[in-house]
């Protein structure tokens, strides 16, 4: 799970171009969306993207996209449950 | 027509024209055969939640944009006009590129939304909450003259202050395209005269954003008027004397009466004959100049030779590095600009002291 963290912050930081942060920036528990990362809805549709190209997940429930982005353990957590 | 006063300059380029204090000074000399702008330091420009986005050509633009309002103390024009030759291609190359090794799966958003040919316009009222008039021209060399026909009419119709410009960026994959057609020198360049004598084809290629502030009155940051500007997209070589004698004739002057014409000489061997045949001809008498060899060549050059001809005009005196000849001049009073790409999309446009 550790790895799939490390994996995800990189991921994050290079996607969506944080060119300030490093990975020792992001706590696991960092809200990503408004007052923690800054993220915003274009961002939203580049998780989605990188969900199912990187992982083979789609989500096909909308309404789960708030709970699932909300941190990097969240995020983490949905993966390991749900990747092929 | 309404008077249009040049009230604010902005302009990033292979100089360093940020930095706006300063006019050439202390030029950079260009002897590459493609040439990226000086980086201002974006963000003291732009906020960082934005600027992570932006390709270079949408952040020079905003950057060039945000010097002239400040110069021209003006907060939200009644219009933002921009013209671009090719767009934002850095973002145009990311998305197709993706579009091809993605097997058109998992396209993501951001540089389809940032690829845009209206994508600098639209940054520039982003940042500046401006729902005004937002139009972007796209016809290659002569988008930015488009742009300011367009600020000139609105002026002379409602509106009372206008921000106009150009923007062009260089993309890897475009440029590849362009060493193939043979449009880049594949040499290295001789600074200066070694573009301005050139035997062989192709050009200097670079990057620019310019903008300007114009209004129908007059300030104390006031750089200069703009009499007027017309385009050819098609001209017969032999009838390019005749439409700039019309041309002045048109605005009450001719050929004595201007102090100094800006050429747009590129290092094209194959085109570069058609500036030549008008400084020995027309212009034999008249102060010339020229700056590709400082902008190097892109569709909005002409962004550059206009921040140059404002900056002359304002400051009544010509650096010496952009003389291709010398004359005597008292007192600047009237300046024309001549460009053309390729023989083809011929623009004049006339400048006067304030």
């Amino acid at each position: 799970m550790d790895n799939l963290k490390q994996e995800l912050k990189e991921k994050i930081i290079e996607n969506l171009n944080l060119e300030d942060m490093n990975v020792a920036d992001i706590d696991d528990n960092d809200v990503l969306f408004g007052d923690g990362l800054g993220l915003d809805s274009i961002d939203a549709l580049e998780l989605i993207v990188m969900l199912d190209k990187d992982y083979g997940i789609k989500i096909a429930d909308p309404k789960k996209g708030k709970s699932i982005f909300e941190s990097i353990n969240t995020m983490a957590k949905f993966i390991s449950e749900n990747r092929n | 027509m309404k008077n249009c006063y040049i009230n604010g300059v902005g302009s990033v380029s292979a100089q360093e024209t940020s930095d706006y204090e300063t006019f050439l000074e202390n030029y950079k000399e260009i002897t590459t055969n493609i040439t990226t702008v000086c980086k201002p330091n974006y963000r003291d420009f732009i906020k960082p939640n934005r600027i992570r986005r932006m390709a270079s050509g949408v952040k020079n633009g905003v950057v060039a944009a945000k010097i002239a309002l400040t110069e021209a103390n003006l907060d939200s024009p009644d219009a933002i006009i921009t013209g671009t030759g090719m767009g934002c291609t850095i973002d145009s190359e990311k998305f197709l590129k993706n579009i091809v090794a993605n097997d058109e799966q998992f396209l993501t958003p951001t540089s389809f939304i940032q690829s845009t040919h209206n994508t600098v316009g639209g940054q520039i009222a982003l940042s500046l909450q401006c729902n005004a008039y937002n139009v972007t021209y796209v016809h290659n060399a002569t988008s930015f003259e488009t742009s300011i026909i367009d600020a000139m009419l609105m002026l002379n119709d409602d509106a009372s202050k206008i921000l106009v410009g150009a923007v062009d960026e260089i993309g890897k994959q475009t440029t590849e395209f362009y060493k193939e057609a043979k449009i880049v020198k594949p040499e290295e360049i001789i600074f200066k005269d070694g573009l301005l004598n050139s035997k062989t084809k192709g050009t200097s290629l670079s990057e620019g954003a310019h903008f300007f502030v114009l209004e129908n009155e007059k300030t104390t940051n006031t750089y200069a008027k703009i009499k007027a500007v017309e385009i050819y997209d098609i001209l017969e070589e032999n009838k390019i004397e005749e439409k700039i004698h019309q041309f002045l004739k048109d605005n009450q002057l001719d050929i004595d009466t201007i102090d100094a014409v800006i050429l747009g000489n590129n290092g094209n061997v194959e085109f570069d004959c058609i500036f030549n045949n008008l400084q020995n001809g027309i212009f034999k008498h008249t102060q010339q100049l020229y700056y590709k060899h400082l902008s190097g060549e892109y569709y909005t050059a002409n962004g550059f030779g206009l921040y140059l001809a404002s900056n002359i005009l304002k400051n009544q005196e010509i650096p010496e590095i952009v003389k291709i000849n010398h004359k005597e001049n008292k007192s600047l009073k009237h300046i024309l600009l001549y460009n053309q790409y390729r023989g083809e999309e011929h623009s004049f446009i006339l400048l006067s002291s304030c």
